[in-house]
């Protein structure tokens, strides 16, 4: 029996309708913003299940659209989001689609960088504005957005874990979850640290430099 | 922590105090935080309670689906008429529970109390009992928390969740929360608030889920209004000492039972109950372009 706190009940603050339509695609969009990274010029919502089927009724196509743009679940402006981002020139776009056997709130964000590159992001509201993301570009991963995290892509070799957890732990960041998904021995992999911590930009800097690893990114709890 | 009802009414009872005292007690427990930060926390949540439970009484809303909104304002000009049936403070308790339901369809800030569905109910409830009895914030703030605690052990032994136990586990729960909550404002005892909370459930024990289109709006914004009514009846029935014959552990444990019975028709999957009707139907493929 797990022990809510009062805060647990009555909350969370949020904007309407609904926690898993509305709030949680918001912080599905700002997770997957902050995977993607900030310079994108357009995005591609593909909608699976019951967020293909009542989108427009709950809100979730303004949620999703806030949670790229940055905004909070409870931030007022949610409700003007597509409008923001028609004026900061981004573009965006909601596809109706069968993701296959997925979470009924379940979609993949494709966001199309400045630099002509596209990052994919998919995950899914799991009820109460609780969300599980689950797969980044080709990568399967799990993680709630509710931790500070770190995402690490490497190339799968001896040691390179214990690289990176030491380097975390000379920092005093505490491990919270850890998953390690790789394409297979010696190919890439990726890994996904969830921490107890704040991670400061010094450090994300300094494991996206070591040897073997190709790229380095932190997730602020949304 | 407690994890029955029985248990929070020993805890109180022990040490002659208020449920409110102990889930403050607890919190502070568990979140490693100072009573302060917490109270100050609980405020925050009733401001943003308060700013919802008011804005429809005045202002025309418009869900996003369209078929919802403005009712909050014809009830409290009805009520402005001063002819009802029900009375001043009932009415006022409606209208702010259809307030913070057509806040929430139209995509305003609300606090999911337990839900968001059920979000008005609590704030409708606590706010229009605080005027008449002429309760301060603080008084206010005591009786969220003892909501809260209602809540904590419906969440913990049972659901508060449509989707897991119909509308009885979210307009039920929020109903005995609020119940709870105005006896012990009103000066009642523990075990007094325990009572109201197990009437509330029991007035409402079966009430299926069965919302239109599968949005959270009709029959949702009526039955935080009526919600509203089912708590301070039962807040009024144990203040004036009725108790309920079946205690409450095992009003909630039966609400669970029920719940577990229905079938998935009636647990907000919108497949059976009023969205099942021609009209429900109808208004779906209207707002999903079906
Ligand atoms: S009908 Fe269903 S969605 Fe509406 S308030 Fe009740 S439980 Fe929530």
């Amino acid at each position: 029996m797990k022990n809510y706190s009062v805060f647990d009940i009555l909350g969370p603050v949020m904007i309407g309708p609904s926690s898993s339509h509305t709030a949680g695609a918001a912080r599905l969009g700002k997770v997957a913003m902050s995977i993607a990274g900030k310079d994108f010029t357009s995005v591609t919502f593909y909608l699976h299940g019951s967020f293909a089927k009542t989108y427009r009724g709950h809100g979730t196509d303004r949620a999703l659209v806030a949670g790229i743009l940055g905004l909070n679940a409870d931030d007022s402006r949610l409700r003007n989001s597509i409008e923001m981002a028609s004026q900061r020139n981004i573009k965006i776009n909601f596809v109706e689609t069968d993701l296959g056997d997925e979470h009924p709130n379940t979609v993949k964000i494709v966001f199309k960088k400045k630099d002509g590159t596209e990052v994919e992001v998919t995950g899914s509201s799991i009820g109460g504005g609780n969300i599980i993301i689950t797969k980044i570009n080709e990568d399967n991963v799990e993680f709630t957005g509710t931790l500070p995290t770190l995402i690490v892509k490497h190339v799968d070799t001896k040691g390179m874990v214990s690289k990176i957890t030491s380097e975390l732990a000379k920092n005093e960041i505490n491990i919270a979850t850890m998953k390690v998904n790789r394409k297979g021995k010696g190919k890439e992999a990726l890994t996904v640290i969830e921490c107890d911590n704040v991670i400061s930009s010094e450090v994300v800097e300094k494991l996206s430099k070591l040897e073997q690893v190709l790229s380095a990114r932190f997730i602020n709890p949304v | 922590m407690y994890n029955s009802g029985q248990e929070l009414l020993r805890l109180a009872n022990e040490r002659g105090l208020r449920i409110c005292d102990i889930v403050i007690e607890n919190e502070c427990e568990l979140s490693e935080q100072p009573v302060e930060v917490i109270r100050n926390r609980m405020k925050e949540i009733l401001k943003v309670m308060t700013e919802a439970a008011n804005y429809g009484l005045e202002r025309e809303t418009k869900s996003v689906s369209g078929i919802t909104g403005g009712d909050a304002k014809k009830v409290e000009e009805y009520r402005k008429k001063g002819r009802t049936l029900c009375g001043d403070a009932v009415l006022r308790a409606m209208a702010r529970a259809l307030s913070c339901s057509e806040v929430n369809a139209a995509m305003g800030r609300i606090v999911a109390a337990p839900t968001a569905g059920s979000n008005g109910i609590v704030p409708a409830v606590i706010i229009t009992a605080a005027e008449v009895l002429e309760i301060d914030e603080e008084g206010i703030v005591d009786g969220l928390f003892t909501a809260s605690g209602i809540g904590q052990i419906i969440a913990k032994n049972a659901t508060v969740s449509g989707a897991e136990g119909g509308c009885q586990a979210e307009c039920g729960s929020a109903a005995a929360m609020a119940a709870a909550a105005v006896v012990e404002m009103a000066g009642g005892t523990p075990e007094m608030a325990l009572h109201a909370a197990s009437i509330a459930i029991k007035n409402i024990l079966g009430l299926v889920c069965d919302p239109i289109a599968g949005l959270v709006e009709a029959p949702c914004a009526k039955r935080n209004s009526s919600g509203s009514i089912n708590a301070l009846t039962s807040a009024d029935l144990a203040l004036a000492g009725v108790k309920s014959i079946i205690p409450f552990d095992e009003v909630v444990e039966a609400m669970y039972r029920v719940g577990k019975a229905l079938p998935e028709s009636l647990r907000e999957t919108a497949l059976g109950g009023l969205a099942a009707t021609p009209t429900g139907i109808r208004l779906r493929k209207q707002i999903l372009g079906e």
